[in-house]
């Protein structure tokens, strides 16, 4: 490859013997090929050990009563992951009283993203609060702490969903 | 004028400083990688823009696949070893010097306590045939043996290094959320708020404001 050996010695014409002269310099490329094979694959391996993390951090739990924060209700969102990648949403409470007006999108781009963006720019210290249904999957729940982090919204809760958000899917019929 | 002569040179050069770089660098990669080791659970984990890493040591990686099974991992294999006394200590199980130093190589596991003897009595090639029937550690409110685990693991790793762990949920994309929320409850309950969920790295996207 980066050798070129010069011709071996063919003898002449029959006459004397004389003592081959042998190159000094060995043939690296084989060598260096093989070098340069482990250093590729050290090196990508090495790179690609660590995963990436989301961290999630948890509110502690007050053991006190008064001590809570009230959630006011023009502050509140609510967002419900539903099975087979569906997101209802609603501002507000959910009362038997006064149901709320529950819509539904999905994980992409213009769905929950532009949804949570628009609540933003109306009520700046929106709360979101995110409810798992129970058929939701890990990656949904991925999804949405990701949203969270591109919308830079700051304050938001993981909470268990209630029955009443249960009923208010079922009778929407979303 | 006298003919230029083209300057006749050898074609080969000297590979010399190359070579010595190359295996400089070969001896070094192969010096500071550590293998990825081999995983009981092939999980796939969703992806996120988060770009931040997972600490390189400390770290207590509690795995769930999609049917639901939980199985945890330590790090360090001297944590593992003392957090295995000290769990088999508790539920009165006793094990060997060779299932420690099994258990010692073993990524992460997903048994009750009861049959994790008979897991680490095995080779590697039979642990592998039963990694599908693992059930996945009891973490319900009548038997919950995660928490012993990750809390032993805490202590042990405290003791050992000085230094508090990390909790790793590493979650396949369809593990169900109740089963994770399930996990961040049992670990509230003992006061860690704070988690790590592993994740794929995914391009940030351009947000309008």
């Amino acid at each position: 490859m980066a050798e070129i050996q010069g011709k071996a010695d063919s003898g002449g014409k029959g006459g004397k013997k004389r003592a081959k002269k042998m190159s000094t310099k060995i043939d690296m490329t084989p060598m260096v090929d093989l070098a340069f094979l482990l250093l590729t694959f050290f090196m990508l391996t090495t790179t690609f050990a660590k995963p990436n993390v989301m961290q999630l951090t948890m509110p502690v739990k007050e053991k006190n009563e008064d001590e809570q924060t009230k959630l006011k209700e023009s502050e509140a969102f609510t967002i419900i992951m539903g099975e087979n990648n569906k997101v209802y949403y609603y501002a507000g409470m959910n009362s038997a009283e006064s149901k709320a007006d529950l819509k539904v999108t999905d994980y992409g781009p213009n769905g929950i993203r532009q949804v949570i963006l628009d609540r933003q720019r109306v009520q700046p210290k929106t709360v979101i609060l995110i409810k798992p249904d129970d058929k939701a999957v890990y990656k949904n729940m991925v999804d949405i702490l990701d949203e969270m982090n591109i919308t830079n919204q700051k304050k938001y809760a993981l909470v268990k969903i209630a029955k009443s958000d249960k009923d208010l899917i079922k009778a929407s019929g979303l | 004028m006298p003919k230029v002569k083209p300057h006749r040179t050898s074609p080969s050069l000297d590979m010399t400083p190359m070579v010595d770089l190359a295996f400089l660098l070969v001896t070094f990669f192969m010096l500071t990688t550590k293998f990825a080791p081999e995983e009981t659970v092939v999980v796939d984990t969703p992806s996120s823009t988060s770009d931040i890493k997972l600490p390189e040591s400390n770290v207590i990686t509690l795995t769930v696949d999609k049917n639901k099974r939980v199985f945890f991992g330590v790090d360090d294999d001297k944590t593992k070893v003392a957090t295995l006394q000290k769990v088999g200590a508790k539920y009165g199980v006793n094990f060997s010097a060779a299932q420690a130093k099994a258990f010692g190589n073993l990524t992460n596991f997903g048994v009750p306590i009861g049959q994790l003897g008979s897991l680490l009595s095995m080779d590697a090639d039979a642990r592998k045939a039963v990694a599908k029937s693992e059930p996945g550690i009891p973490m319900d409110s009548l038997n919950n043996q995660l928490i012993d685990w990750v809390m032993e693991a805490r202590k042990a790793n405290l003791s050992l290094f000085k230094k508090q762990t990390f909790i790793a949920i590493k979650g396949d994309g369809q593990a169900d959320v109740p089963t994770v929320q399930q996990i961040i409850k049992v670990l509230q309950e003992k006061d860690i708020n704070r988690f790590n969920l592993i994740t794929d790295l995914e391009n940030k996207p351009v947000v309008r404001k």
